[in-house]
């Protein structure tokens, strides 16, 4: 139930995101996020994007899995 | 995918695993709360990577395994008064109640519709305004700020025709359940990610704090797992218990404060009745008073239905209380099947007899 994929804003119509998921597009609320802008990435849940993501942590949780992985 | 598979990369994976077998020179035990973790564990068979010594148990975190029959049976009720069209997300349609369950009201005659989002019920409710359209409120934290936002809108917009029949439930006081009952052994929690971005990571601090019990909230992906798990085994091996945030590309130690102060505005913690575990103080939500009306337990004036046994045989409690595990089950894959469910466990793609079940049903 609790299924979240990052996605990527590609268009904001006042509270409503359309967004890209493996090509498909889909329009989902922005109203459960702060200043959420085209190219942001953000975790959907039913219908609601539910968090923003941050490439900049994403991209220092993979370095240290790099470190203690390999 | 962009961020998907990099955190599938299989080398790391096994250097991960080297690491994790370093650390483990006793039986451990750790919890996934979460059933969309306990789906990714069994779907990538990490299970099977871990030394012996170390379990996972999966815990109470599947919203529709721990729904309880009196809810399913409320909502079946609803759905048969007088031009009620009962919303509900998917997986809510075969979970058993005492007088059967939702797709089989819907197989003789009643209006129930499957729906994506708590959206798609209001924008049935307003294209529809002869229809009274009740929208089946399950889920944790993840999923009630956006029934909160729909009730919040319902109530701008002044939509007249539009309820919510709210079985929310709330993670921490269910783990804290868990802890005080001490009947399993929980030496770690791996924590929902997606309940924590919207609660953040402060909630669970009395884990640590009080318990003793080291946290690591967990993203979905392989080497997420296996980082938490590294992770708690490290707080294990140093005597440590903090609450730590592996998922830190979308949980922040505050949460989503926008999700909150909506959540917070529209709902308030209420006592709740868990499937197989019993009443837990705080754990459930209600509509406060000021949305009120759009509460259908009130309007509709809903009955007060019984709370039944599991069938006999069925420990879908024992084994959401992480006391059991669907092996010692004598139901499983044999009277109790993903086609012929007899607990609710079973019943949703995230209970834990089901991904034991699609695993083979031979890991312990």
């Amino acid at each position: 139930m609790c299924l979240g994929i990052p996605t990527k804003i590609v268009k904001i119509n006042g509270s409503i995101a359309e967004v890209e998921i493996g090509g498909i597009r889909r329009k989902v609320s922005l109203d459960l996020i702060e200043e959420a802008q085209v190219g942001n990435y953000v975790i959907l849940h039913a219908g609601f994007a539910i968090a923003k993501f941050d490439e900049e942590e994403a991209e220092e949780t993979l370095r240290l899995l790099e470190e203690i992985g390999i | 995918m962009r961020y998907l598979d990099e955190f599938q990369n299989p080398k790391i994976a096994q250097g991960l695993i080297k690491a994790i077998e370093g650390l483990v020179d006793r039986k451990i035990v750790l919890m996934e709360v979460c059933g969309t973790h306990t789906v990714a564990i069994f779907k990538h068979g990490l299970r099977r990577l871990f030394p012996t010594s170390l379990k996972l148990l999966s815990g109470p975190g599947c919203p529709v395994c721990v729904t309880p029959t009196q809810n399913i049976d409320a909502a079946i009720w609803l759905s048969k008064q007088k031009e009620v069209v009962l919303t509900t997300f998917g997986d809510m349609m075969r979970v058993p109640g005492a007088t059967g369950s939702l797709e089989k009201q819907r197989a003789e005659g009643a209006d129930i519709r499957v729906v994506y989002s708590v959206l798609d019920a209001l924008e049935l409710a307003k294209t529809n305004p002869a229809k009274k359209v009740v929208f089946l409120g399950v889920g944790f934290e993840t999923t009630s700020p956006s029934i909160a936002s729909a009730i919040y809108t319902a109530n701008h917009e002044v939509i007249n025709n539009f309820w919510v029949y709210v079985c929310h439930k709330l993670v921490p006081p269910a783990m804290r359940a868990l802890l005080e009952s001490g009947e399993a052994r929980i030496d770690g929690f791996i924590c929902p990610g997606h309940v924590s971005t919207i609660i953040g990571s402060l909630p669970y601090e009395f884990i640590a704090g009080e318990f003793g019990v080291p946290c690591v909230i967990s993203g979905f992906e392989p080497l997420d797992i296996l980082q938490s798990v590294y992770m708690l085994l490290n707080q294990i091996k140093e005597k440590r218990a903090e609450v730590q945030v592996q998922y830190s590309r979308c949980v922040k130690p505050e949460g989503n404060e926008k999700a909150l102060s909506k959540f917070n505005e529209v709902f308030e913690p209420a006592d709740s009745n868990w499937r197989g575990i019993g009443v837990i103080p705080g754990s459930g939500l209600r509509i406060r008073q000021e949305y009120s009306r759009y509460d259908a337990s009130l309007h509709f004036e809903v009955p007060t239905h019984q709370v039944t046994e599991e069938k006999s045989g069925c420990i879908c409690g024992e084994i959401l209380r992480g006391i059991a595990t669907p092996l010692v089950c004598p139901l499983f894959g044999k009277a109790c099947t993903p086609e012929e469910p007899v607990g609710a466990c079973m019943v949703s793609s995230e209970g834990t007899c089901a991904a034991y079940y699609k695993d083979g049903g031979i890991i312990e």
